[in-house]
């Protein structure tokens, strides 16, 4: 029936696509790659607004939603679930159809398990081989969908007509022929790439797609053909006027060609007949490949083409002829340092006092900065660069303002500069007096306790109050520390015997230590409150109008790596945005223990605690360290980063220990957001009550969702585990049997390197190389990766770092299940490794897995083995960051340990190709490249101690004393054992063909217990040490 | 290939009507749903029809019987409620595979002592898979929209357990039925298509959905194309609606259905609507007359009845379809 085969979908409703359907006009703002907000609504959990992103889309003419969770940070398969069952229970979006969209085929499939109607799977191809995409197809089918199929096979993405047409006609025969897919089922996407490049080999982009969807049509019977328009125009962002023209145009050719389906963006296509006719001409030039010197006439007809800045040479330079503040702000928001020192020493010329100069034109520019960076138009490279800048005039004014301190005094102003309470408080006299305040905050007079009651709970315009406040040798009724103001209440209280100073004394000494001090009668208090409070009120706020400091305007915020680990990327990007936000930061580094954290937090009166980590021990600090602060009375608010922290472990976790707020900042462009929200006298109150109340929610979410998990008992794990065939495998003997260094060339590394999640270092998300093509970062991830491999050249040519690796292969045995036991090559045991066991009720017929379920049992009577290693290419980075720092350059201080990472796991695959081909052997003849290496297609596994497979970090103590680590190659373990230098890699070798990568996910106590015997030591300390995975 | 769809081909193939309106008739009391067998049970086990395969196999035989007497070329086997998660609320989980074998097994033995009797005309058994009591695309909690009672893979690993049974027990057809959520359906669909290929077999399939108001849509949501789009996948002998409403008020949905698919389309309404008793007092006379509008605007290509039908029903359908000639498929889009 040859007239029904048309692609039919159906969500509530129908979508019939049939040939009088001119074109399907696919929604694409759901998703997570290529928006923005909807990433962060989806990441916040904040479902109700993401529902109105779908519902907006519809409601615009949609007619399918393309729904996308590709994120690193996101657990796709969950979000993918959550969104779609939300979805279907509102009726005005669910009518339309769903275009289930991953690159991975467990969201696909995890999307296709909760979608009544008939969805559209984006996408399969032949990438990873014939078989998979037929295993993926027969899927697909069977769930009733139909399916995206991109013209990509074993080589690559098909970029040439010819490529595309083969490409496509083979993926058609296998799906018809071999799979029995219904042709109207399948709709191409061959791949739309960006015209107008530059490059000559790009200018048939347009025509080539607009050919093989033609050819596509005519050959491929049934078939149809999408893709997303908006890459076409990709050379021309920011210039919306002529990138909606390309867009209308080559839709309309396309469409003519027999596109039927695609992913446009409605704001940004212009209705093709409105197009200017002399733009339409140059556009359809570059798109038709029809002159060529097409590119170059439509870049320069579209300079006078109203639309967004783009940036000509001649406007590069004529910013140099603008005034100082508008050259200080440039140099600022383009990062450049070229002329900062000559503009710098014009400003201070002109300016009354060298600090004006922060004060009013770098602040200017730094503000500008801020804006765009909140906004979301500058992306977290281009901030670094600007506080490079920002840096380089500063250290130049520095000797100047010093000079001038010296000269007449300036007006006093700035947290910086004020005399601190505790710097003044007599510290035999704080014993005596403390017992005393105690008993007078409990016997106050009647007009202290009127005049609490309305300073007390920061009720007076958000100022916190404290009474009986000790500072010297006396005692303030009542002060405001942050204003340095206090307010006396004559009473009884000077009557104190200790206390024979006359009030006049008092003042004259607290005035002398930078107290402004206001007294006022009982008889003042009891009888006019309110005038009592104005007056206060006027003093409070006379200070806020002083000039602002220069640097921490905004506010103070200590930061810390907290004791144990090493990590401090993360960390110190924060600080350098935090930096250019007018914030002042004090960094204390890395490994700080909690007692240094609190004694400077207190002494420096800092406004907020910024507490970072990347390992998983050090969640347990930061727990610690909001219970000790907890007990101490301190109330500066947390906030909490960092690639083991979550907002889910923050609010179940840290935020119940603490009464102040604890925050999860998850990357650096919302830590100005929150820390602001928390520092704004105005906001605070709603803002604290506001995460609290988030958290407390969340907690009581997570705490009855974990209580709904079941789990086995350790028993029944094991009864459960993943029984191979033994008797079937035969373990490859390897070639070599020991322990040895390997020291190579760290050139030899680069070609290991996945960059992915290097520019996830920068905030910048997306996939390499495709981010470099990215929409919305592509242009920022370009310029960050040159930079990148300009260091890197320089890096491996001037020897800044050193590459030292060690590893080890050992007979071993699978003994007790769980555990797993090496030998020397006469059969000597050597070590132990201890493995934990899944526990979590699996869906029947999954095991619950341990790694030692990958290693033969002793009883099978088969000689199995096992290798473990450690890498480094850290020694030299330190030293090298902090050469930048010191040059006020922490653009690259951050970069040089980013590489510096990038190459330590580059090492680690680098060696681990080696184990695999050569030093165990057991996958001579495998070839693959660096991007199967990524998507680990290889076989055998790496699992390290402190990631999913082996949360357990106390494995690498096993390791340290096997490899004897530490003595061969200078790779050291913290107490948290976080290993240092920080970019350094360490873990075990499975060589087994099945074994495979999982995550342990929780444990009970009964494993915790059992683990604890095995480890000899209290289940206590194991408790401690496991502590993130054990269920609640 | 399976007999039937030559017998579809000749005629119209009449289904037979409801097996929950013919066992009230016995009155069943706690003990005779228990039997011999689970006398001891601890849970109560009254009206547990599924059970009295088991407990009362004579008694299931004799209803399957009646219909093939009264002119039914198909029965639907006694599983409506034969999953795990159907029989958990009897805390029976553990007799599922014998409870749908053995209804398959005793429908047969019916069935061939019919076709003994006449082997020139083909009786079939169709395998009852019912929609289970729980939704896979919609929250049974206001407050949660995003939760889920059961789960896809939950519906996939109890159908396929049915399926697996009914097969072995012998049903010469499936019949994925009263499907109020089409996600349902769809996990049942799949079941079929992975024990078809773990037993290397094939076997015919109808799916049955219910419109369950005026709405004109499913209980999840979807107007009838959006249905029938959506179980499409899959090769079906047929297509059509059951239950929820009566033969008029299900014409409108069944002409839209029959005039987009190119399954075979059937039917098995229910006798009218439930009176304030919860009774259906549609008369076998009055149900004929509806069915035959049927006919005449050539619907049907299985017909029968479901809650309140009895043979008398299925008789005089038997009659009127005998006299048309089955719907030839003519789609429209």
């Amino acid at each position: 029936m040859a007239g029904d085969r048309y692609l039919k979908l159906s969500g509530l409703e129908p979508l019939i696509v049939t040939p009088e359907t001119n074109f399907v006009n696919i929604g694409e703002r759901t998703n997570v790659t290529g928006s923005r907000k909807f990433l962060r609504l989806i990441k916040e959990e904040k479902y109700e607004e993401a529902l109105d992103i779908a519902r907006a889309q519809v409601e615009g003419g949609a007619q399918i939603i393309d729904i996308n969770m590709d994120e690193g940070m996101l657990d796709g398969v969950h979000a993918m679930t959550t969104f779609l069952n939300l979805i279907a229970s509102e009726p005005d979006i669910a009518r339309v159809p769903l275009m289930i969209d991953s690159s991975k085929w467990e969201i696909i499939e995890a999307g296709l398990k909760v979608a009544q109607g008939k969805s559209i799977v984006n996408s399969i191809s032949l990438k990873e081989g014939e078989e998979n995409f037929i295993a993926q197809a027969n899927k697909v089918k069977r769930y009733g969908a139909a399916v995206i199929v991109m013209a990509f096979d074993e080589a690559g993405q098909a970029d040439t007509y010819q490529r595309r047409i083969d490409i496509c006609k083979r993926s058609y025969d296998v799906l018809v022929d071999k799979v029995g897919f219904p042709a109207e089922d399948i709709i191409f996407d061959p791949n739309i790439f960006p015209v107008a490049t530059g490059m000559e080999e790009h200018r048939q982009n347009a025509v080539d797609f607009f050919r093989a969807t033609k050819w596509i049509r005519q050959n491929l019977p049934y078939a149809h053909v999408s893709g997303g328009v908006s890459n076409v125009s990709f050379s021309f962002r920011g210039n919306d006027k002529v990138r909606e023209a390309m867009h209308s145009s080559f839709l309309y050719h396309a469409i003519q060609h027999g596109m039927d389906m695609g992913i446009v963006n409605p704001e940004m296509i212009e209705v093709y007949d409105d197009i200017d006719k002399e733009l339409l001409e140059h556009v359809e030039d570059v798109l038709l490949d029809r002159r060529d010197d097409a590119t170059e006439r439509l870049l320069t007809f579209a300079e006078n083409v109203k639309g967004g800045p783009k940036v000509t040479e001649k406007q590069a330079q004529e910013w140099r002829s603008l005034s100082i503040q508008e050259r200080l702000t440039h140099a600022l928001v383009r990062g450049i340092d070229e002329f900062i020192e000559v503009d710098i020493e014009e400003a201070r010329l002109a300016a009354s006092k060298p600090i004006e100069v922060i004060e009013i034109n770098l602040m200017t520019g730094m503000n500008v900065v801020g804006d765009l960076f909140g906004s979301g138009k500058m992306f977290l490279p281009q901030v670094v660069k600007s506080a490079r800048v920002m840096k380089k005039a500063v250290a130049y004014l520095l000797p100047f303002i010093e000079a001038a301190k010296n000269a007449p005094p300036a007006p006093k102003g700035g947290a910086a500069e004020q005399t601190r309470y505790w710097k003044t408080a007599d510290p035999i006299m704080y014993g005596l007096l403390k017992g005393y305040c105690q008993k007078m905050r409990n016997q106050p007079t009647d007009a202290e306790r009127l005049l609490w009651s309305a300073l007390s709970g920061k009720k007076l315009e958000g100022y916190k109050f404290r009474r009986q406040h000790i500072i010297g040798g006396f005692i303030a009724d009542f002060i405001c520390i942050k204003k340095n103001l206090i307010v006396e209440v004559d009473g009884l209280i000077h009557q104190l015997p200790e206390n024979s100073a006359s009030d006049k004394q008092r003042t004259q000494w607290l005035e002398e230590q930078g107290y402004r001090v206001i007294r006022f009668t009982n008889d003042e208090v009891l009888l006019n409150i309110e005038n009592v409070l104005d007056k206060i009120v006027t003093e409070l706020t006379t200070e806020l109008t002083a000039p602002p400091s220069g640097a921490g305007g905004a506010g103070k915020i200590l930061m810390a790596t907290v004791k144990g680990d090493v990590h401090d990327i993360g960390k110190n990007i924060v600080a350098v945005v935090l930096g250019c936000n007018n914030f002042e930061i004090i960094d204390l580094g890395v490994m700080v223990p909690p007692e240094r954290i609190i004694e400077v937090a207190v002494r420096e009166q800092v406004d907020i605690i910024g507490l970072s980590g990347l390992i998983t021990p050090s969640l347990d600090e930061m727990v610690y360290l909001a219970k000790e602060m907890d007990k101490l009375n301190i109330s500066i608010p947390i906030m909490i980063g960092g690639a083991t922290t979550s907002r889910a472990h923050t609010a179940v976790k840290i935020a119940p220990q603490y009464r102040e707020t604890v925050v999860h900042v998850n990357d650096a462009s919302r830590a100005v957001t929150v820390a602001g929200n928390l520092l704004n006298v105005a906001t605070k109150g709603d803002y604290t009550k506001t995460i609290r109340d988030e958290y407390d929610t969340l907690r009581e979410g997570y705490l009855n969702r974990s209580r709904d998990k079941n789990f086995l008992n350790i028993e029944d794990a094991r009864r459960n585990k993943l029984k191979l065939d033994w008797v079937a495998f035969t373990p490859f003997k390897p070639n070599f049997i020991g322990v040895q260094t390997i020291y190579p060339k760290p050139a030899d590394l680069v070609e290991f390197i996945d960059w992915t999640p290097f520019f996830q270092t920068w905030d910048l998300h997306g996939k390499y190389p495709a981010i470099l093509k990215d929409e919305v970062v592509g242009e920022q991830a370009v310029i960050l990766f040159a930079d990148a491999q300009k260091m890197l050249k320089q890096m491996l040519e001037e020897d800044w770092l050193e590459a030292r690796g060690i590893y080890g292969v050992f007979p071993a045995s699978q003994i007790n299940d769980d555990d797993i036991e090496l030998y020397d090559e006469n059969g000597k045991k050597k070590a132990t490794f201890l493995t934990l066991r899944q526990q979590s009720q699996k869906t029947k017929g999954a095991p619950n897995i341990a790694l030692a379920d990958f290693i033969a049992p002793k009883d099978s009577g088969k000689t199995d083995y096992i290798g473990a290693f450690a890498v480094t290419t850290g020694f030299g980075i330190d030293e090298k960051a902090a050469e930048f720092e010191k040059a006020h350059d922490d653009y690259n201080s951050i970069m040089v340990k980013a590489l510096g990472d990038r190459l330590a796991e580059a090492f680690a695959e680098y060696l681990h190709l080696k184990i695999r081909k050569e030093i165990w052997g057991y996958a001579a003849d495998e070839h693959l490249s660096n991007e199967h290496l990524i998507k680990e297609e290889y076989a055998g596994i790496r699992p390290a101690p402190g990631y999913p497979a082996c949360p357990d970090h106390l494995e690498k103590n096993t390791i340290w004393q096997l490899l004897d680590v530490e003595k061969q190659i200078g790779v050291t373990l913290t107490e948290s054992l976080a290993m240092w230098p920080a970019s350094s890699v360490s873990g075990y070798y499975f060589g087994n063909p099945q074994s495979k990568y999982f995550g342990l996910g929780k444990i009970k106590e009964d494993q915790v217990i059992d683990y604890a015997k095995r480890r000899s030591m209290p289940t206590t300390t194991a408790t401690k040490w496991l502590n993130p995975n054990i269920a609640d | 290939m399976s007999k039937i769809y030559a017998a579809l081909n000749n005629r119209i193939l009449v289904l037979d009507g409801a097996m929950g309106t013919m066992l009230q008739r016995y009155n069943f009391s706690e003990e005779d749903f228990r039997g011999e067998r689970f006398k001891d049970f601890p849970h109560s086990l009254k009206g547990n029809n599924d059970l009295l395969t088991l407990t009362q196999p004579e008694a299931i035989k004799d209803v399957h019987r009646q219909y093939f007497a009264a002119g039914a070329d198909i029965v639907e086997t006694n599983t409506f409620s034969g999953t795990t998660i159907g029989m958990a609320d009897y805390h029976l989980e553990d007799i599922v595979y014998e409870l749908n074998y053995e209804s398959a097994k005793i429908a047969r033995e019916v069935a061939d002592e019919f076709e003994a009797q006449d082997p020139s005309r083909p009786r079939f058994v169709a395998g009852s898979i019912g929609p289970t009591n729980r939704t896979a695309s919609m929250s049974p909690d206001v407050n949660d929209p995003g939760y889920r009672a059961v789960t896809f893979d939950d519906l996939l690993a109890a159908y396929k357990q049915q399926v697996k049974a009914l097969i072995d027990g012998g049903c010469d057809v499936l019949l994925v039925e009263t499907i109020f959520d089409t996600l349902n359906a769809k996990a049942a669909l799949y079941a079929i298509e992975e024990v078809k290929d773990e037993l290397g077999i094939d076997i015919p399939i109808m799916v049955s959905g219910t419109i369950t108001d005026a709405s004109g849509r499913t209980l999840s949501g979807q107007t009838v194309e959006a249905f029938l789009i959506s179980i499409s996948h899959i090769p079906l002998l047929s297509v059509g609606f059951n239950c929820a409403l009566g033969a008029d008020q299900l014409k409108p949905y069944l002409k839209r259905l029959a005039h987009n698919t190119s399954f075979s389309v059937s039917a098995h309404p229910n006798a009218g609507l439930p009176n304030a008793f919860g009774q259906y007092d549609q008369t076998p006379e009055e149900m004929q007359v509806l069915i035959k509008e049927y006919l005449d605007d050539n619907l049907i290509n299985i017909i029968g009845g479901c809650c309140g039908t009895t043979p008398e029903h299925i008789r005089l359908i038997a009659e009127v379809a005998h006299q048309y000639q089955p719907r030839k498929i003519e789609v429209t889009v």
